[in-house]
């Protein structure tokens, strides 16, 4: 039941004011923008009385509503290019985002995709934007809502049906302001039946600046099509990053996404994935390494919608210092869903002191003839683990970072892009490493 | 080599070493005997560096050195070597990835440069092919999915690679058929030198057939309450250590 | 196999109608008026004969209540109780409290021997060989009619009474104590019950003192329109242990009827306390007609060191049940466990589990559920852990498997782990399966009908749970449990 709160912090009332002054200049209908403020109207943003942000407080977390950055001039263009290093080392085709806009790209996307800006196609009412928002378990959330209000770029890729894509294509999303920004980017990806896509997506930003993205990729993967996702969030040390997936899965689909969080003082990843065509196989991973004063949230919600799917979800947190870890994570199996196998995994390990983890993995389940389990396990490294390692002569730090690296190992180990499952094992490296 | 004195260690306010003596000579093959419970794992623990155990009292030197202040890992590069009765699986760490680890660890603590990763393979294969070692298994996690036997069979791999001084062998004897217990005690009967000593800790008299001591000690009640040659061993074979357990008590 | 045949032959004893406990008794009662007022707390209070300051609690505790609202957030859907429709107190006329068994109505005694419960120190629990004797408080609507075995308990130390009655003869003990665990303000069922709540069992076990026998209340609803409202303390004194039964029965009637009890156990140094439920309110027929609505606060306080509470239910009954039985781990080295099995079918709906607060240092927690839905009811298990800050080594296991009998009902986890200590050490698993079509075609191909079979093989889904029930309430909840599934296959 909806209970009525008064808009009263600074942030809330600054979003209300700001979508007043900016909605005549955005894209497309401005009425879906307006129902999909509704709910923040009333509500205001989510608080840890709202059941799915009980460990993720967004309304004391975002103090101000920061203002949409302007578009980055040339050189501030320039010099982000050069400064980006996520996944650089792969061969893939990039498409660019600075502060939320989307930079002239620079290579080649591979043959037979077609790819239309998402204001362009917003302006012009084109068909494919039929698919947004077709995931009805992400519709509601205020997250997704404030993206949907606020959608300001993005791109529309459709990858034509039988089309298998050898090249990953990589977004590349940049902050490079000096000042607070907000963004508000949409990613629509429709993988037509028996097509494949590698899709890499990475985000960083420069440390010190309280900027806010909030980014949403849609995937609409058609019957057959195999889809990779592999996301790294190596955000600024100031940023409050939110972001959804969401996935609708036609029948004997391979979806894999995994998202990687190093960066962003407060994070909150979102994945909604419904079943919607039998014999799919879906694989949703994270690992999460913080440090600090850092809170990482991953929610996700499977639903088994039809039956006969798999579903496979494995979280990964390394706490170190007073960080703070949320995992929540529901599968739901509808009626009807029978033949469902559902695994969800949650692991932590707290390294630090003050370090908390917060951990809900729920199961819903409405059909009999299921397989369906999740667990969950938090506390420190295995000391006798620990000290097998070092009876063998490793010195501590050097049998922790053994023991740690195999922990995380388990998430991206998945990954079947040899350069992305390379690249992600460096950014654990070079985790460990800067751990000392 | 090591020398013990008066070791007294406790465990969560039990009392498990009651001021143990012992001495290992360079080149000898010592072993303990005693009932369950006498404290033989502790006192492998406590010399390997566990840190659950509470050091009351005692030294142990080795080579006139007291490692007691040392961690784990000095130890082991100082060249402690502890053959676990239970070896631990390591899911997500390669075999591999771990000898290489330890073995450049503990050259690195003692100066030396690391062994390059096709040296290492060679040495690896070499000591593999001696405990009947499947190749395979050295690109799977470590010990994970290993049967008991083959788990004992890595415990010596790893005491071979890593050439140590001192060697303590927990109980190794514990869940190997007659034919692991051949190749292990063969491995380890390879690795005897006389700059190298061991200490075989057993239940039962059957592994030391094999790996032939030159001293029996028989361990009750936390300390060492008899001393002799190999024939120690069969002596307690045939009459049990009821006896011994007397000889604690007073 | 003797288990299983054992099992079988048990099974076959059941009897045919579903709730055999759903008969009415006709007697004459005392009730103050209808619905909920200030005069109705001092009504309860003044038939108590209570002291002035528990009346003035029940006051505070009614005025709480009026700013309160009903909790929405668990998994649970009913139309909304009508609380001024309901008798907040009913006592069988001319009874002012527990008596000798010869002044108590013969109709009261009848309605004992019907259950099973017995009242008469000889008797032993029905058709049950028990090896030992059970004192008993019996609680009928609002008070109790009789405790047993008294006089051999005050031997020992033991005080085993009526709540009514230990306010009057203990009011040191129950004052410091009352609300000591689940405060008046608590939540919305827990500070109705304490304006309004009417008997229930006051235990205390002295230092050093191991109880002589089995504690046991037995709580009946008979009275149309009526809540019962019971709340139970038992406080086990340093190095003492206590074992505590509880059972719960309801006439079958269209309407609902609540059911807002509270119960505080406090364990001091190396005490112990082991309280088993078996909760067998009346379900509601098939149709989700009728049926009790159970809101229970139920929480134990290991306030002293290596202090022991253990929660063991089984739970059949009720059309709602909403309960998460509690451990405060305040006690370094105290320890806290829950095993439960909660069964629903026809409509009935459960959302339950635990929470284990690791407050002290060495603190362990151990959890096991099993959830078993069949028919088109919901099943949820809902458990917090959580280790605070000062909790170093606090370690828990946390086990939850639901079962699912047919393709109406459903099955739910909620599980909440908040660690915010790194030594802590949480392991939480749960499954979510159906009854194998291999093993009931295996059981079947033995001879066993298909209810048979799957009674067989839902009491070796239970097993680890029943085994921490004393034996004599042990049988009687596997007898339950094959009753509550019937009419769940085919």
């Amino acid at each position: 039941m909806a209970e009525i709160t008064q808009i009263r912090t600074a942030a809330e009332t600054g979003l209300a004011a700001l979508f007043e002054r900016l909605k005549g200049g955005l894209p497309g209908d401005v009425a879906v923008r307006e129902a999909a403020l509704s709910g923040f109207a009333t509500m205001g943003l989510p608080h840890r009385r709202v059941e799915e942000f009980k460990y993720t407080d967004l309304r004391a977390l975002m103090r101000d509503a920061a203002h949409p950055a302007e578009a980055p001039s040339p050189d501030e263009t320039t010099k982000a290019f050069a400064e980006a290093k996520a996944f650089a080392e792969i061969d893939a085709a990039r498409l660019t985002f600075v502060n939320g806009h989307r930079a002239p790209h620079s290579s080649e996307l591979p043959a037979g995709i077609e790819v239309v800006t998402m204001p362009d196609a917003m302006a012009s009412g084109h068909p494919l934007l039929g698919f947004l928002n077709a995931v009805a378990i992400a519709r509601g959330n205020p997250i997704y809502d404030l993206n949907t209000a606020f959608l300001a770029d993005g791109v529309v890729i459709r990858v034509p049906a039988g089309l298998a894509v050898e090249r990953p294509i990589h977004l590349r999303f940049l902050a490079a302001a000096s000042a607070p920004f907000s963004t508000a980017t949409r990613i629509l990806v429709i993988v037509e039946e028996g097509a494949s896509l590698t899709l890499l997506e990475s985000h960083e930003g420069r440390d010190g600046v309280a900027y806010q993205p909030n980014d949403v990729i849609e995937f609409v993967v058609g019957d057959r099509a195999k889809v990779a996702h592999l996301r790294l969030n190596a955000e600024g040390s100031e940023s409050l990053a939110l972001s959804t997936v969401t996935a609708k899965l036609g029948a004997e689909v391979v979806f894999n996404s995994l998202n990687v969080v190093v960066g962003g003082a407060a994070s909150r990843h979102q994945v909604f994935a419904t079943f919607a065509g039998e014999g799919t196989n879906a694989r949703i991973d994270g690992a999460n390494m913080l440090k600090g004063r850092q809170h990482s949230d991953a929610t996700l919600v499977v639903d088994h919608a039809v039956p006969h799917c798999t579903s496979r979800e494995m979280f990964k947190s390394v706490l170190d210092d007073s960080s703070v870890g949320v995992f929540q994570g529901k599968i739901i199996v509808r009626p009807y869903a029978q033949k469902t196998d559902g695994a969800m995994k949650s692991n932590a390990l707290l390294l630090g002191e003050g370090a908390t983890m917060n951990n809900k993995p729920e199961l819903e389940i409405f059909a009999d003839d299921v397989v369906c389990g999740h667990g969950a396990t938090c506390g420190a490294l295995d000391a006798d683990l620990l000290f097998y390692l070092k009876s063998r002569g490793l010195p501590q730090a050097l049998a922790q970072s053994l023991l740690i690296q195999a922990f995380l190992g388990e998430a991206v180990e998945s990954v079947e892009h040899e350069g992305a499952r390379e690249s992600l094992i460096g950014v654990i490296e070079g985790w460990l490493a800067a751990r000392g | 080599m090591i020398e013990i004195k008066n070791l007294v260690v406790q465990i969560e306010d039990n009392r498990i070493l009651n001021g143990l003596d012992l001495k290992v000579a360079d080149g000898e093959v010592a072993a303990i005997m005693g009932p369950n419970g006498s404290g033989k794992s502790t006192l492998s623990y406590v010399i390997a560096g566990k840190e659950d155990y509470e050091v009351l009292d005692g030294e142990v030197l080795l080579d006139g050195e007291n490692i007691l202040e040392m961690d784990a890992a000095e130890r082991a590069a100082a060249g402690v070597f502890l053959a676990f009765q239970y070896p631990l699986e390591i899911p997500g760490v390669g075999t591999m990835t771990f000898l290489k680890a330890a073995l450049n660890a503990q050259r690195k603590a003692r100066g030396e440069e690391p062994l390059s990763t096709p040296e290492l393979i060679k040495r690896v294969n070499a000591a593999g092919e001696v405990l009947e070692i499947k190749r395979d298994f050295l690109k799977r996690a470590l010990n994970v999915g290993f049967s008991g036997g083959e788990k004992k069979r890595m415990e010596i791999l790893q005491m071979a690679l890593l050439e140590p001084r001192f060697c303590i062998l927990d109980e190794t004897d514990s869940g190997l058929d007659i034919d692991a217990l051949r190749i292990v005690s063969d491995g380890v009967n390879k690795l005897r030198d006389p700059g190298r000593s061991f200490l075989v800790i057993t239940h039962y008299q059957r592994l030391l057939n094999h790996i032939v001591p030159d001293t029996v000690h028989v361990m009750s009640a936390g300390r060492i309450v008899k001393s002799g040659g190999k024939e120690l061993a069969l002596e307690l074979e045939a009459n049990g250590y009821a006896d011994y357990r007397q000889l604690a008590a007073e | 196999m003797p288990a299983v045949q054992d099992t079988i032959d048990r099974v076959k004893l059941i009897d045919v109608d579903q709730y055999k406990y759903g008969f009415e008794t006709e007697i004459e009662m005392e009730k103050p008026a209808i619905g909920l007022t200030e005069d109705t707390v001092r009504y309860i209070s003044d038939r108590k004969n209570e002291p002035a300051w528990l009346l003035e609690w029940r006051l505070d505790a009614y005025k709480r209540w009026l700013t309160m609202r009903e909790p929405d957030w668990s998994r649970v859907d009913y139309p909304g109780i009508k609380y001024d429709e309901i008798y907040y107190y009913a006592a069988p006329k001319a009874n002012a409290g527990p008596m000798s068994l010869d002044d108590i109505d013969p109709e009261i005694l009848k309605t004992y021997e019907k259950l099973g419960i017995p009242l008469r120190e000889v008797e032993a629990l029905e058709g049950v060989q028990t090896r030992s004797n059970i004192a008993v408080d019996a609680v009928f609507d609002s008070v109790s009619v009789a405790t047993t075995f008294k006089a051999e308990l005050a031997k020992a130390g033991v005080l085993f009474m009526p709540i009514s009655e230990a306010v009057h003869e203990h009011p040191e003990l129950v004052q410091k104590y009352l609300g000591s665990v689940v405060p008046a303000t608590d939540n919305f069922f827990a500070t109705l019950n304490s304006a309004v709540f009417s008997d229930g069992s006051f235990v205390y076990i002295p230092p050093g003192v191991r109880c002589p026998m089995e504690l046991s209340t037995y709580f009946r609803i008979n009275e149309r329109n009526t809540g019962q409202f019971e709340r139970t303390l038992i406080i086990a004194d340093k190095g003492s242990y206590v074992s505590y039964l509880e059972g719960c029965t309801a006439p079958r009637r269209d309407e609902n009827q609540l059911h807002a009890a509270v119960v505080e156990l406090v364990t001091l140094d190396d005490a112990e306390i082991k309280y088993s439920t078996v909760q067998n309110w009346f379900p509601g027929d098939a149709e989700g007609k009728g049926g009790i609505y159970n809101f229970v606060t139920k929480r134990g306080d290991c306030r002293g060191k290596n202090s022991i509470i253990t929660w063991t239910q089984v739970e059949t009954g009720s059309a709602i049940t909403w309960k998460y039985p509690s451990c405060i781990l305040r006690g370094d080295g105290s320890r806290g466990e829950f095993y439960s099995i909660a069964i629903s079918n026809g409509k009935q709906q459960v959302d339950s589990g635990t929470k284990m607060i690791h407050l002290g240092k060495n603190t362990t927690s151990r959890v096991i559920s099993k959830g078993i839905a069949a028919g088109r009811s919901d099943n949820t298990y809902r458990g917090l852990i959580s280790a605070h800050r000062r909790a170093t080594n606090a370690r828990n296991f946390t086990n939850c498997d639901s079962l699912l009998i047919g393709d109406q009902c459903g099955a739910h986890t909620v599980p909440y782990l908040e660690s915010n200590n790194a030594s802590a050490v949480f392991e939480h698993e749960a499954t979510t399966s159906k009854i194998s079509d291999d093993q009931k075609f295996y059981c079947m191909q033995r001879g066993l009908g298909e209810e048979e079979a799957v009674a067989l093989i839902v009491n070796g889904f239970v097993k680890d749970v029943l085994q921490q029930l004393p034996m004599e309430f042990a049988v009687e909840a596997q007898k339950l449990i094959s009753i509550s599934l019937e009419g769940s296959v085919g």
